[in-house]
């Protein structure tokens, strides 16, 4: 429900519910999951909340994802449909959600950090050069989200073909 | 009839939308304004404007928008439905695929790849909300207040693991404040 400023938005909130709380979701799945969003059309933040309810709950609770994230939109939408013009014009809606977006952008700084830190848990050397390269590729260039993840497929697909695997501890 | 144009319409902007964001507006104003004629390029911009001071994403929110326009609540229920029914097909059928209990060898090996290149992803899209929430706001006097509230609440995540909410609220309070001290150096 409070994906201001862009799909990612939503990976935070996951965390909090599923991961922090409940411990129901790893930092490391999470990012596969962001992953598997990317790939299909649509919002990510629907996709994420699709697949989150896969994840724990199977086909029944990607339905629920589904719904719970189309649900907030649709229906402050309908009721604003009524008098948008004062509202998207309002200073001081304009002024509070200049706060709110400062707020969660500081929140997804937090976030980043994490999640970076899971995903150079192992092969540190790789996923750092793989980490940085997205980073770059997406900052500097328009190259599609989906390309880079389909090439980012590829890379390790080929990579670990040839890389013995790492004992775990 | 009505209703099954905006499916149609609606099913073709959720199957089209990849990279998310401001990256589907010329598809949705394609569809929209110029074959279906059901917003004016000016109702357009006021749904962008719409967009960027509600929740939710911005192919839903115009969902939503054109549903009621054309046909109400229930064309608001269908347009959204239809919006995000090819990505759901698509999800079930990788869910079925990726969430098996055992992973073949190759998927792994991309995961191996995929999720620090997503952490990647994520740090870039980050960094342009940040610096545009940050740096890019046109008032002067609201900026540092703001920079402050984005720093504050890296800390305090970071210390103790706070809850999102409140501090999303505080940053609407401490905009609010900025707004309201605007206010008065204007006037």
């Amino acid at each position: 429900m409070m994906t201001f400023g862009g799909g990612y938005t939503i990976v935070p909130l996951i965390r909090e519910e599923f991961a922090h709380k409940e411990k129901l979701i790893r930092d490391d799945e999470m990012l596969e999951l962001i992953a598997l969003s990317q790939t299909a059309p649509g919002p990510i933040a629907v996709s994420t909340a699709l697949l989150t309810g896969y994840k724990l709950k199977g086909r029944r609770g990607a339905i629920v994802g589904i719904v719970a994230a189309i649900l907030p939109p649709l229906i402050i939408i309908s009721i604003l449909y009524y008098f948008y013009t004062w509202f998207a014009a309002n200073f001081w809606v304009r002024a509070a959600l200049r706060g709110m977006s400062g707020a969660i952008s500081a929140i997804m700084v937090v976030a980043v950090y994490d999640l970076a830190k899971a995903s150079l848990k192992e092969h540190k050397l790789f996923s750092a050069i793989i980490l940085i390269a997205a980073f770059l590729t997406s900052t500097f260039t328009s190259i599609n989200t989906g390309l880079i993840i389909l090439a980012l497929a590829l890379v390790g697909i080929v990579a670990f073909r040839y890389v013995p695997k790492e004992k775990k501890p | 009839m009505t209703m099954l144009r905006l499916f149609i319409a609606f099913l073709e902007v959720g199957a089209f939308a990849f990279g998310g964001g401001y990256a589907v507006l010329p598809l949705i104003e394609r569809v929209i304004v110029h074959r279906y004629g059901w917003l004016t390029m000016t109702e357009m911009t006021d749904v962008v404007s719409i967009s960027q001071v509600t929740p939710g994403p911005i192919a839903l929110n115009a969902a939503t928008f054109v549903g009621m326009r054309v046909a109400g609540i229930p064309g608001a229920v269908i347009a959204s439905v239809a919006t995000v029914l090819p990505q759901a097909i698509l999800l079930f059928l990788f869910g079925i695929f990726f969430f098996r209990e055992k992973r073949s060898a190759t998927i792994e090996h991309a995961f191996m790849s995929l999720r620090p290149g997503v952490a990647g992803l994520i740090a870039a899209s980050t960094v342009s909300i940040f610096i545009a929430s940050a740096f890019l706001s046109t008032s002067p006097v609201v900026m540092d207040p703001l920079v402050l509230v984005a720093l504050a609440v890296v800390l305090i995540l970071r210390i103790r693991r706070a809850n999102i909410f409140p501090l999303v609220f505080l940053g609407a309070g401490i905009g609010l404040i900025g707004g309201l001290v605007e206010y008065l150096t204007q006037t």
